[in-house]
């Protein structure tokens, strides 16, 4: 590691670090997210994989965030914890609340748009993972190889739930349809490097924004054949997390999760 | 000579390593569940390098400390690092048959070494070895392990699930 480290150009780490807390914050967003859903979910046995992925994308952040304290740039838990909103890169899909109410009084989640954001998100992940497995980034590529086994099994539950709601009833269709749209809306920045684009494609660290996102499209293809709907079309972002644009959604979400962290940060929670 | 009593010094860590337990699964040791990738004896120093089955495995600290505890028993051992690394994986296939046995004694079928080609994969029942058994939840208790239900002694168990760097 330190090896690679000295051989990187400012430039190079600086595209290396951007890069790295664009994959760890979408990660540990995503997570904090589903584990609201715990004991919530809509059966036992979802409580039980939803909370098991949840588990491993914690697990994904955490090595994200322990490559950036290798780097230099901070113990991994206080990146994780205690960086404000605005230093946050993670895309806006991913800090996004899972519906009206609060979770320790009445939350009103919404299954449909858990659903969609998860089977995009993780669809759009493996196609970030594959191509990582190439970085020109030595501790990237090792990450991918492992994070890409547990990924398999999440692509797989996601893509089920997608597949099976669209083709239920009338009103599961319609949640489904709807939810497509919200998170469509929001899935801009999920595809994008922010300011550091030109860096991160120039050094190989991954492949161009461009290249994932037909990965992810052609990802999506067969299950839209099936499903007869049409691909969905990326917007522009309105908001782009990558460069630390984000909704209030996120504050909260930082408030939240941090909460104990914060009490006492020499403690080991 | 120096050679000689490092190696010995080696399997003694080895050995020792095989009364660290899945801290779940009491059947089981780590060696025997294929995560113990390296022991290297340096004079006093002794590291042990071991690979994670899931990144997010809440039980990695708790295998840290129960490895450096062991480890700090035998009389040559003065001072203990216990590291995980992500690479090479840990894949399923690094169970062992001594592993398969110890899972299968407490209730967990072993992970197969075979996928179909949509990915599904099949196991016995581990108390009546049938065949007749339903997946339940791919996702079990924790991240390593999937719920099945035998169909023959009505009984739900649990499997480990094949991970390979294939997917």
């Amino acid at each position: 590691m330190s090896n690679v480290e000295k051989m990187m150009s400012t430039e190079e780490k600086k595209a290396v670090e951007t890069l790295l807390f664009q994959l760890a914050d979408d990660d540990f967003l995503f997570s904090y997210c589903g584990s609201e859903w715990l004991g919530l979910a809509p059966h036992i046995e979802e409580d039980v994989a939803s909370s098991s992925i949840t588990q491993d994308s914690m697990g994904h952040a955490a090595m994200y965030y322990k490559l950036l304290e290798d780097l230099g740039l901070g113990k991994a838990d206080d990146l994780a914890h205690l960086r404000p909103a605005e230093e946050r890169k993670n895309s806006v899909l991913t800090e996004r609340i899972n519906g009206d109410g609060y979770y320790m009084d009445t939350p009103q989640y919404d299954w449909a748009y858990t659903v969609v954001r998860s089977y995009f998100y993780t669809q759009a992940k493996r196609a970030k993972i594959n191509s990582l497995k190439e970085s020109t980034f030595e501790p990237l590529r090792e990450v991918a190889v492992k994070a890409s086994m547990e990924l398999y099994y999440h692509v797989m539950h996601w893509k089920l739930w997608f597949e099976q709601l669209l083709s239920s009833t009338e009103e599961a269709k319609a949640k489904m349809i709807s939810a497509i749209e919200l998170v469509v809306a929001d899935i801009g920045d999920l595809f994008s490097y922010g300011e550091q684009k030109e860096l991160i494609e120039r050094f190989g660290l991954i492949d161009s924004e461009e290249k994932i996102q037909n990965a992810w499209l052609e990802a999506l293809r067969p299950t839209f054949e099936k499903l007869k709907l049409d691909l969905p079309i990326v917007p522009e972002p309105k908001l782009n997390g990558r460069n630390g644009q984000h909704t209030d959604e996120l504050q909260a979400a930082i408030d939240t999760l941090s909460e104990v962290y914060r009490l006492d940060t020499a403690t080991n929670w | 000579m120096v050679a000689l009593i490092k190696n010995s010094q080696n399997l003694e860590v080895w050995k020792v390593l095989e009364s660290v337990k899945d801290p779940e699964i009491d059947t089981v040791s780590i060696v025997d569940l294929g995560m113990v990738e390296k022991v290297e004896v340096e004079a006093e120093q002794i590291k042990v390098t071991l690979l994670p089955t899931f990144l997010g495995c809440p039980a990695l600290e708790i295998i840290r400390t129960n490895t450096k505890n062991a480890v700090m028993g035998l009389s040559f051992a003065k001072n203990v690092e216990v590291e995980f690394i992500f690479s090479p994986p840990w894949t399923s296939d690094r169970v062992t048959e001594n592993g398969k046995k110890g899972l299968k004694e407490f209730g967990i079928a072993a992970p197969p070494r075979h996928l179909e080609e949509d990915g599904s994969w099949h196991v016995d029942c581990p108390y009546c070895d049938s065949t007749y058994v339903t997946m339940e939840n791919i996702f079990g208790p924790t991240a390593c392990r999937s719920i099945l239900y035998c169909k023959s002694c009505k009984t739900p168990f649990e499997a480990m699930k094949p991970v390979s760097t294939i997917m």
